[in-house]
C-alpha cells in the first residue's frame, strides 16, 4: 500500500495525479483502467478540496492499493478526510438525458465516479469521511 | 494544458493539447468565456485532448449553452476515443456539436 497527505486544495491535483499514476504503473499496464481512476480520483478530490473544509484548507488521505487472486485482480483507493460529514452515495443522480437549455451545469463528478468504478463505500467514522473505491484491472 | 487559437474571419478555432483538470480549468474557462463573445463560431479540435474531468465538461456545456443562446455555434472536431468515452458515459454527444 501506497499513501501520500496533502492539503485539499486543486493546486495539488497535479501531485496528487504523480502519486496515482506511478502508483497504479507499478501494478498494471492496463492505460484504460488507470485512466478511469486517475478521472474519479480527481472527482473525489475536487469535491473534498471544494466542500470539505469550506472555507478553511485540510489535509485529505489517499491511500492506493492492488488486491486479489491473480494479483493484481483489482486496486483500491481510500479517501480520508475530516471535514464535514458528505456520503457522495446519497447525492441525486444528475440528468444525463436532458436537452442543453435544462441541463444542470453541477453533479457530473460523483455521477463519473459512480459510472466508472465497481465499487464504492462510505462510512463516518471517529470525525472522517472514509470513501472507498475500488475498479478491476481489465487486463493484469 | 496548451490552448492555441487560430482566427479564421468570424470564427475562431481553438485547438486544446494535453490535460485539462481541476487544477488548470479556469485558464481554459477564461479562453472560452473571452472566444465565445468575440467570435459568431468556434471550431474547437480535440486531437491533442488527452484528458478532461467534470471540471473541463463544465466549461463546454456552459459555452455552450451560451452560444446558442446566442444564436452562435460551436462545433467540436477529432475527438479521440479516450474523449468521446466521457463524452458518452456523460451524455455529452447529444448535447454538443460533435462532427465525425
Amino acid at each position: 500500500m501506497k499513501e501520500i497527505i496533502l492539503d485539499a486544495k486543486r493546486e495539488n491535483l497535479p501531485v496528487l495525479f504523480e502519486f496515482i499514476t506511478n502508483t497504479l504503473r507499478e501494478y498494471s499496464d492496463d492505460a484504460k483502467t488507470i485512466r478511469k481512476v486517475k478521472l474519479c480520483v480527481e472527482e473525489v478530490f475536487m469535491n473534498i478540496a471544494t466542500y470539505a473544509y469550506d472555507p478553511e484548507v485540510g489535509p485529505a488521505k489517499v491511500s492506493v492499493m492492488a488486491l486479489g487472486d491473480p494479483y493484481p485482480f483489482k486496486v483500491q483507493v481510500i479517501f480520508t478526510d475530516s471535514g464535514k460529514p458528505f456520503n457522495p452515495l446519497e447525492a441525486a443522480r444528475p440528468d444525463t438525458e436532458s436537452g442543453i437549455e435544462e441541463r444542470p451545469v453541477g453533479g457530473l463528478g460523483i455521477f463519473l465516479i459512480k459510472k466508472e468504478m465497481d465499487d464504492i463505500t462510505y462510512e463516518y467514522r471517529d470525525g472522517q469521511n472514509i470513501l472507498t473505491l475500488e475498479k478491476k484491472f481489465e487486463k493484469v | 494544458m496548451e490552448i492555441k487559437r487560430q482566427e479564421l474571419g468570424d470564427k475562431e478555432i481553438i485547438r486544446l493539447i494535453g490535460e485539462i483538470d481541476g487544477s488548470n480549468v479556469d485558464s481554459f474557462e477564461a479562453v472560452m468565456t473571452e472566444a465565445s463573445q468575440k467570435y459568431n463560431e468556434l471550431e474547437i479540435d480535440l486531437e491533442k485532448l488527452e484528458y478532461v474531468s467534470s471540471a473541463g465538461l463544465r466549461v463546454f456545456l456552459i459555452t455552450e449553452k451560451q452560444m446558442k443562446q446566442d444564436g452562435k455555434k460551436m462545433i467540436i472536431k477529432n475527438v479521440g476515443e479516450e474523449i468521446m468515452d466521457i463524452f458518452t458515459v456523460t451524455g455529452f454527444v447529444k448535447l454538443l456539436n460533435i462532427e465525425r
